[in-house]
């Protein structure tokens, strides 16, 4: 159905709710490459006017994506919870924002409307916030997970362990691991991707993985980043499997192009959790998400990207993740093209996966044909900082070796440390302290050079 | 806990540490942050890899010494004006422009197996570097097959699949794309060799072959050369690229090779 908005002499229509919500985004290369882009500044601010008047209600009425044809769609409509929804039931887009930032919306209240605010509500309340609302009102949200530690506590922002090898060079990945555990990073989880996607070089790297956190009794978790068929084919061989990993999209086709549907993630959920090998708590899901995804595969059905990324969380939040993570600067400047784009979409995705009860991390990133460079990171590293972030990247020196991207150091996240004075897990901070790698205040101290610790990587010495 | 024995001669486990990986391991801090030393020599990499991706290609500078190996060459661009258009709009930089496929046409003469591009790609430097050695090390190759080849595409704001319509335009029953890779931190001069058979616009990745990384360094010119011909005779006996022709060259290596082309000292 159309939606007008009437500025003065001019009226402005939109021919759908998709049209409205996608021309209501902020200026990002990826919706005009799609060609569902504003056409001009002014539209853009009488999108965003329309969409503000817009009851919360419209968005159970109709669908972006339409329900017959896609399995996301049907999960977000009968999945829906009314009850949580109640208590914003009577608002518009506009006035919801309003409730967000105002002191009404606690940490409590949020938690308790969260499994009633659809990914498209979401979404295009963040369409008509800045910068700073989406840093105030994530901040206010609070989302706690478990596994062999305890994730998202006030105060706390955790690091996954990036210690990647361009040819999975075991004792390559171990001097990584060592380096990130002593300057205070992994509690997220020492998590690899591999360059081989065969099922033994899998088995090898979580055995590696398995064999440091025991024999050094680390509070965290392992995860080999290989797809989904992949890790189930693992947990039937018997290999030792922490978290389940795989990226998702908001659009059924989008997820078929990456091979996976909800029964294949459910099927990966349930195994993961009957190998019961959290000490702590059984969410035993990791995700990764990116703005652009669905472009990227053809399967965008004419949503903007933003709306869509807020999608991929609806398929997250129906498997009780340990991590979510939005890779924004990482699928390249034809869908965010600069530091700027690339700030605000870590930043709309942050708050909307917080806002849908998930707990949110960031991979602070760009490529090298992308207008950004490290200034950008550190801009968008500091704003989610403040915005209470679930856990960034920590990769030697921010430069991936094997996926050739840049991202945050480990010496990134003692800097936000030490401006914020953000701690840790606390099992895995009390960990650090045990093994004085950490001081009293949390900050790392320099390992004696005849720390166990330092001579990790001599088991596979031959 | 088990406690490994610790190494007697003393050693710093830093400098072992820092010898198991390419990755930025062991970077020296002051307070929490990186060392002066550190952060600038990431910007240096930095600057070497936005260098390669925004110097404009000149690929005036590449048609006397391809004409000295034997290959006439010809100018083109993409429907792409401008550095910042290439990057947001990779679909106009699938295209040949007007003018230039104009210019194709009125070259073209005939069927012809093999229509060559040289594609600036994400990396100028690659492309300056890269193109010319690639090019005179598969020469002889060519020479043995008997191959006829199309005039020598030089191709600016260029996607891999301009390509398709290239070949297209020559004829040619399959194209192979050199193009400049997206550059990484640690190397920004690699070149990416493309194999599609039957090019024809609309061709999609899963009908291509590639070879990757090829650069000092990385494969070397000679070798990349051997691997392109190995996967060009197949593709043109099989009459197709793409997944269904798996690259086995490695069981080929130990072929005769036409003279020009035998490894040389640097090729190891």
């Amino acid at each position: 159905m159309p939606y007008r908005h009437v500025i003065g002499q001019r009226s402005w229509v939109f021919g759908s709710l998709r049209e409205l919500m996608a021309k209501a985004t902020p200026l990002r290369s990826g919706d005009v490459l799609a060609g569902v882009a504003a056409g001009s500044a002014q539209e853009r601010v009488a999108a965003q006017m329309c969409l503000a008047d817009l009851p919360l209600r419209a968005f159970l009425d109709e669908a972006v994506v339409p329900y017959e044809s896609d399995a996301v769609t049907r999960l977000i409509v009968d999945g829906h919870d009314a009850r949580a929804f109640a208590p914003i039931a009577h608002h518009t887009v506009g006035s919801f924002r309003d409730w967000l930032l105002s002191d009404a919306a606690g940490a409590d209240a949020l938690a308790a409307v969260a499994p009633g605010i659809t990914p498209e509500m979401a979404a295009a309340v963040s369409k008509i916030m800045r910068n700073q609302d989406l840093i105030l009102a994530a901040r206010k949200c609070r989302v706690v997970t478990r596994f062999n530690n305890t994730i998202g506590l006030p105060g706390t922002m955790a690091v996954r362990l990036q210690p990647n090898h361009p040819t999975d060079d075991p004792a390559g990945i171990m001097a990584a691991i060592v380096d990130g555990l002593v300057n205070g990073c992994g509690d997220a989880v020492i998590g690899i991707n591999p360059a081989s996607d065969s099922i033994q070089a899998l088995g090898d790297l979580l055995r590696l993985l398995d064999d440091v956190i025991r024999r050094f009794e680390i509070p965290t978790q392992g995860c080999v980043l290989t797809h989904v068929t992949t890790t189930i084919e693992a947990i039937a061989r018997g290999a030792p499997v922490d978290l389940v990993f795989q990226s998702i999209a908001g659009t059924e086709a989008a997820n078929h192009s990456f091979g996976v549907t909800l029964d294949l993630l459910d099927e990966a959920c349930a195994a993961a959790r009957s190998l019961g090998r959290g000490t702590l708590g059984q969410n035993v899901m990791y995700f990764e998400t990116g703005q652009g995804s669905a472009l990227s595969a053809d399967a965008h059905h004419g949503v903007d990207q933003q709306t869509l990324e807020a999608r991929a969380y609806a398929v997250a939040r129906r498997f009780e993740p340990l991590l979510v993570n939005t890779v924004v600067g990482f699928i390249g400047p034809e869908y965010l093209y600069d530091g700027k784009q690339i700030i605000r979409a870590g930043l709309e995705d942050h708050f909307c996966g917080k806002l849908m009860g998930l707990p949110m991390g960031c991979d602070v990133c760009y490529t090298n044909h992308a207008e950004a460079d490290q200034d950008d990171m550190d801009t968008l590293l500091t704003l989610l900082g403040t915005a209470g972030v679930t856990y960034v990247m920590g990769i030697p020196g921010a430069d991936d070796v094997m996926l050739s991207y840049q991202s945050t150091s480990f010496q990134d996240q003692l800097y936000l440390r030490d401006l914020l004075g953000l701690k840790r897990a606390p099992e895995f901070e009390a960990w650090l302290q045990r093994m004085e790698l950490a001081g009293a205040d949390g900050r790392p101290t320099a390992p004696a050079l005849s720390h166990p610790l330092l001579m990790a990587d001599q088991s596979f010495a031959s | 806990m088990k406690r490994p024995t610790p190494p007697t001669d003393g050693a710093d486990p830093w400098a072992r540490l820092r010898a198991l990986t390419p990755a930025r391991i062991g970077l020296p801090r002051t307070g929490a942050s990186l060392s002066t030393d550190a952060v600038l020599r990431f910007a240096m990499a930095h600057a070497e890899a936005r260098d390669a991706v925004h110097t404009p290609a000149d690929m005036e500078a590449l048609r006397e010494p391809l004409a000295r190996v034997g290959f006439p060459t010809i100018p083109v661009s993409s429907a792409v004006g401008s550095r910042g258009t290439y990057l947001r709009r990779p679909d106009l930089g699938r295209r040949l422009s007007p003018e230039s496929r104009a210019r194709i046409e009125a070259e073209a003469r005939g069927l012809v197996d093999i229509a060559l591009v040289v594609a600036d790609g994400l990396s100028s430097t690659a492309v300056q570097a890269g193109a010319v050695p690639l090019l005179e090390a598969f020469a002889p190759w060519i020479a043995r097959e008997g191959w006829s080849v199309a005039p020598v595409s030089l191709a600016v704001q260029a996607r891999v699949a301009l390509g398709d319509e290239i070949g297209a335009l020559f004829r040619a029953r399959a194209v192979v794309v050199l193009v400049g890779e997206r550059p990484g931190l640690s190397a920004s001069d690699s070149l990416g060799l493309y194999l599609t058979y039957d090019p024809r616009v609309g061709r999609t990745d899963a009908q291509r072959n590639c070879i990757s990384n090829v650069r000092p360094g990385g494969l070397s010119h000679g070798e990349s050369a051997f691997k392109l011909h190995w996967l060009l005779r197949r593709a043109l006996d099989l009459r197709l690229s793409g997944v269904a022709l798996k690259d086995e060259s490695d069981l080929a290596a130990l072929e005769p090779r036409p003279e020009a082309a035998r490894l040389g000292p640097g090729d190891a």
